[in-house]
């Protein structure tokens, strides 16, 4: 009998992956057997650690690039920042979580490993070149988020929420699978390349032609479902409302990351020659999304939620940057991750720092007097409230520009024209925050703590806000980096 | 560099090759051997030292204590008092037109360039012209007298209060100066920060509401701008890419100018217009010019005095100034076509100002609604498109500034010593308060445009520019007569209403006249309404290259004119 041939694997391009991998797996065990129940926080502080060697062990690899497992999985400049931010959102999370669990007494040891986990799924997304390896990603990413959203067990809206997106993310997860088959069956491959030569050698017809059609809209539900692009949305609010504060902050910026990223690879590479059917249809969601989530935001009192209908308006935007098809919307792409992402954790950081223990401080009237109580953590979401309307000179301001200069270069000036008017009316409800931290009085008696974590959360994320939207050239200068490689 | 490079003329418009250097290094030597003056200036940023100062001293102010009022007030009073002498230069080394050569005198002076966003073509570019000049220089002016009001008009967070107002100062500066439109646009909309915060803190009893009446229209009109430049931006890069490959891109004035004026960057009319109507938007909800009004006697009437005199003396000629700058330099065909249309609103604007602020007995919100009709008047001169009635209408932002900024502060001092603002509630004071009533009389005046003030000047131009102008004409003109005629009124009628007849309220029987420091405070505004209605050529005189440079510019686009 001949041996089978093993592939030649090249662990190297996989090396942030494997340490995230690794490094949550010991963690596991050395939380179970040598870390006492109440100090917990050092599982905490180990898996900061942790995503932190891996974002240096991805330096050296920056002038690296190259496909293994039989070209399953790439690693280029595109997926090495993508894995950095994604690295960003998680340390921030578990900072925040170092103070929310133990605040609320749901902190176990597994929460920090998990969270690494999820991480992981979404590094494997930002590298997979293969339908399956996306697959894989998106499944290790949302087991472990259907965990954590349950994770402030007993509290009947934590379950409730984990149970909403089980049920919906396996139905999602259903079309993505069946969205493979039937592009399998219509190109007989489930590599991104593999499609994309199948697509240009000849256009398929009959039957092929229909399965091949019906697997982009199976697929483009899918990603849909995890972007929560508009009519997909509709687990979002409840979710994003009922996990646990720090979950929410990482769901909201992650996942979206996440899928974009992997939406990204999939029409870049994979669908490209079908670009006349998936554009109308990813235009018209992407404008639905901007109206929707922005009019959603628009009648909320409860700032979490507001915070969750916002996340749904900003991945219509940042889905803009997808879809020009061009190096500079994607570079605006990878921008705007960076600059949403320090904004929005910012900001669920300072919510979290107004919850009490056993009750929920979310309602604007929370919010108002907070200058009087802590100025700088009031001057702080206001730069994150400002810096998501999208008013210079933030970063958010600076991700704005560039997204809707790259969608009005490539042609969607149109969609550049929604998100436009969509953030003036997100003007609103951003100011009415701001509103009521200045300019009202305290309606009750709300002492916010906050912890180390949660300050060099704050500063960190408000700080770089600040300083991107002042000097974006490091940004630029990374973005523009990151494809260089690409050999587009 | 130095020389502006964009195309300038002297009544027959002539078309200059502009070598312009693109993205320049900051210490390229800068070619301007006929620059005399501004030589003592060469490589001195002097235009960042005055933009910057007010937020140093913001800074500086940080380190004072929350609860040291006294020490906020003096040490802002003293940051914007050494602002103004900084800008005072300005006046001095800039240069004005050369009788023989035109030409030579570069419209741009005191330029500073630096790279800020390289891949983007993006700069940090600083300049001055003519018409930004004595807009520069009533900004600086002004912030003196606005912090000395705040000794009366403020009283709660002082400290923070002073902080806003020098941030702002920055801000409004900035766009004043700022060569680069996303430099630009960030201080235009920067400027809506502090000041949102300045009504909504310190303000009145709706301040809340008013402060986000005024965030939000004003913001709904510069996301559309936004949306503009953006489009400027690529558009000009897609036509400038197909002779230069590599082009980055730039949204450097001068550079975008330039290419619109040599055709290498040419506009389709109906982009054009909606570019146009983009950037109007946002400049007309800004003036406020009728009917994007509604914002601004809201805010007057809730923001404290000092806020009103920034708003008032300031903050609505950024309008005046964008339409000025920006919708006439960048789109002249679109702006004539538009012309009459916006007369039409500015003329509107004037009368329906005028005739709700006869109807007014709040005397703040009277003097609010002035505000509506007196800026009507320069958008109107604005959009005459001539020599006249631009120059006309930036003389009146001056003198609105000054003259509107006043009455604010007067109304100010009766508030401050009896907590009403009702007309009613006043009479006689004349024989209470007699260095009041006199200033009041002579800012009244100036601002209904008696002749030998300063507020004369400037509308007579301006309807000198209307009657001139092939898209305006006499109709205009007697319209605009008309709302003089009413200014009088509703001024008068106020003025009747407080000091004229016997003290009926024994309340207004013991009212001190102004305090020493009330009377500096006003004083100062005065010495410039007389002194421009007396010799205006001296404001006149610097502003001529830069408004032919923009009418030329309009006159090119028309064949044959």
């Amino acid at each position: 009998m001949e041996p089978i041939q093993m592939p030649p694997v090249n662990l190297t391009l996989l090396a942030p992956l494997l340490v995230v991998v690794g490094w949550a797996t010991a963690l596991l065990l050395i939380d179970a057997f040598l870390i006492p129940v109440g100090r917990k926080h050092i599982t905490g502080y180990l898996a900061i650690a942790g995503m932190v060697v891996a974002a240096l062990v991805g330096l050296p690899l920056w002038n690296v690039s190259g496909s293994t497992f039989s070209d399953m999985i790439r690693l280029d400049r595109f997926s090495l920042t993508l894995t950095w931010i994604f690295l960003l959102t998680g340390s921030l999370s578990v900072a925040m979580a170092l103070d929310y669990l133990p605040r609320h007494d749901i902190e176990q040891g597994e929460f920090y490993p998990l969270l690494m986990f999820a991480v992981a799924g979404m590094i494997l997304m930002s590298q997979g070149t293969d339908m399956i390896v996306l697959f894989l990603g998106i499944e290790a990413l949302s087991i472990t988020l259907y965990i954590m959203t349950g994770f402030a067990y007993p509290r009947i809206s934590s379950e409730e929420a984990a149970m909403k997106y089980l049920v919906l993310g396996a139905f999602a997860a259903g079309f993505f699978v069946y969205g493979i088959a039937l592009l399998y069956g219509a190109t007989g491959t489930t590599s991104l390349a593999g499609i994309a030569a199948v697509l240009t050698k000849q256009p398929l017809v009959g039957e092929s032609q229909t399965y091949l059609l019906t697997g982009v809209a199976m697929v483009l539900i899918a990603f849909s479902f995890k972007i929560a692009l508009v009519p997909f949305h509709m687990w979002t609010p409840d979710v994003y409302e009922g996990a646990p504060t720090p979950v929410t902050a990482f769901m909201s910026v992650g996942t979206k990351g996440a899928a974009l990223a992997a939406l990204w690879r999939i029409l870049t590479v994979a669908l490209a020659p079908m670009q006349s059917f998936w554009l109308p249809v990813l235009v018209a969601l992407a404008a639905v999304t901007m109206v929707v989530g922005n009019l959603g935001a628009f009648s909320q009192t409860n700032v979490k939620r507001m915070l969750a209908y916002s996340s749904i308006g900003h991945a219509g935007y940042i889905i803009m940057g997808l879809l020009v098809m061009s190096e500079r919307g994607t570079e605006a792409f990878l921008f705007y991750m960076i600059a949403y992402a320090l904004t929005n954790l910012g900001a669920f950081a300072v919510v979290i720092s107004l919850e009490q223990r056993g009750e929920a401080a979310w309602s604007l009237d929370d919010f108002a007097g907070l200058y009087q109580r802590r100025p700088l953590l009031a001057i702080a979401m206001a730069l994150f409230m400002f810096s998501l309307a999208g008013v210079p000179p933030t970063a958010g301001f600076m991700a704005k520009f560039y997204l809707f200069s790259a969608a009005y270069d490539g042609g969607l000036g149109v969609l550049a024209l929604v998100g436009v008017l969509t953030s003036a009316v997100a003007a609103f409800f951003y100011l009415r925050v701001v509103l009521r931290m200045f300019m009202h009085e305290p309606l009750r008696d709300l002492r916010p703590a906050l912890s180390q974590g949660l300050t060099a959360d704050i500063l960190l994320a408000g700080g770089l806000t600040l300083l991107f939207g002042l000097i974006p050239t490091p940004v630029i200068f990374l973005v523009e980096q990151s494809l260089v490689a690409l050999g587009k | 560099m130095g020389d502006g490079g964009w195309g300038m003329g002297d009544g027959s418009y002539t078309l200059r090759p502009a070598p312009y250097a693109l993205r320049p290094t900051p210490h390229s030597p800068s070619p301007t051997p006929y620059c005399i003056r501004g030589d003592m200036f060469q490589g001195f940023p002097i235009l960042s030292l005055v933009v910057w100062l007010p937020t140093l001293g913001a800074l500086l102010l940080l380190s004072v204590p929350r609860g040291a009022a006294e020490l906020a007030r003096r040490i802002a009073l003293a940051v914007a008092v050494v602002t103004f002498l900084a800008s005072l230069p300005l006046v001095f080394g800039y240069r004005p037109a050369d009788a023989g050569v035109p030409e030579a005198t570069p419209a741009m002076q005191f330029i500073e360039n630096l790279p800020w966003l390289p891949s983007w073509g993006i700069s940090y570019s600083l300049a001055l012209d003519g018409v930004s000049l004595w807009l520069v220089l009533l900004t600086t002016f002004m912030t003196p007298v606005i912090v000395l009001s705040t000794w009366d008009s403020v009283h709660k967070e002082v400290r923070n209060f002073q902080i806003l107002l020098l941030l702002l100062t920055t801000a409004m500066l900035g766009v004043f100066v700022a060569q680069d439109l996303l430099l630009f646009y960030i201080f235009w909309e920067f400027t809506l920060i502090p000041m949102t915060f300045l009504i909504g803190i310190w303000g009145g009893a709706n301040r809340v509401y008013a402060a986000r009446k005024f965030f939000l229209y004003t913001f709904a009109g510069s996301v559309l701008m936004l949306l503009a430049i953006v489009g400027l931006f690529v558009l000009h890069r897609q036509a400038v890419v197909a002779t230069q490959p590599g082009f980055p891109g730039t949204l450097n004035f001068s550079r975008i100018v330039t290419d619109l004026r040599t055709g290498n960057f040419q506009l389709a009319t109906a982009t054009e217009r909606l570019l146009f109507g983009a950037f109007f938007i946002a400049f007309a909800v800004k003036v406020p010019l009728w009917p994007f009004h509604t914002w601004l006697p809201d805010a007057h009437v809730e923001a404290p005095t000092a806020g009103s005199v920034v708003l008032a003396g300031v903050l609505l000629k950024l309008g005046g100034y964008g339409m000025i700058r920006f919708c006439l330099t960048l789109f002249p065909t679109a702006s004539r076509w538009a012309a009459p249309a916006i007369g039409v609103l500015a003329v509107i604007g004037i009368i329906y100002g005028a005739v709700v602020a006869y109807a007014q007995t709040d005397m703040k919100k009277l003097v609010a609604y002035s505000s509506v009709s007196h800026m009507g008047f320069i958008v109107l001169g604005i959009f005459a498109l001539n020599r006249e009635g631009v120059s006309g209408a930036i003389l009146q932002m001056i003198n609105h500034g000054l003259s509107t900024g006043a009455l604010f502060l007067i109304v100010g001092v009766l508030y401050e010593r009896r907590h009403t603002r009702d007309l009613a509630a006043y009479g006689g004071l004349w024989a209470v308060m007699p260095i009041y009533a006199g200033i009041t009389l002579l800012v009244a005046l100036s601002s209904a445009g008696l002749p030998s003030l300063n507020g004369f000047i400037g509308e007579f131009v301006i309807m000198q520019g209307a009657f001139l102008s092939p898209e305006l004409g006499w109709g205009f003109l007697a319209f605009a007569v008309l709302g003089v005629v009413l200014a009088a009124l509703y001024l008068l009628k106020m003025f009747r209403a407080v000091f004229m007849g016997e003290v009926t309220n024994p309340e207004n029987q013991v009212l001190l006249d102004l305090s020493r420091r009330e009377l500096v405070t006003l004083t100062v505004l005065c010495v410039p309404i007389v002194l421009i209605g007396l010799y205006p050529s001296f404001l006149f005189g610097p502003m001529q290259t830069s408004v032919a440079e923009v009418v030329n510019g309009l006159a090119a686009t028309v064949a044959g004119r």
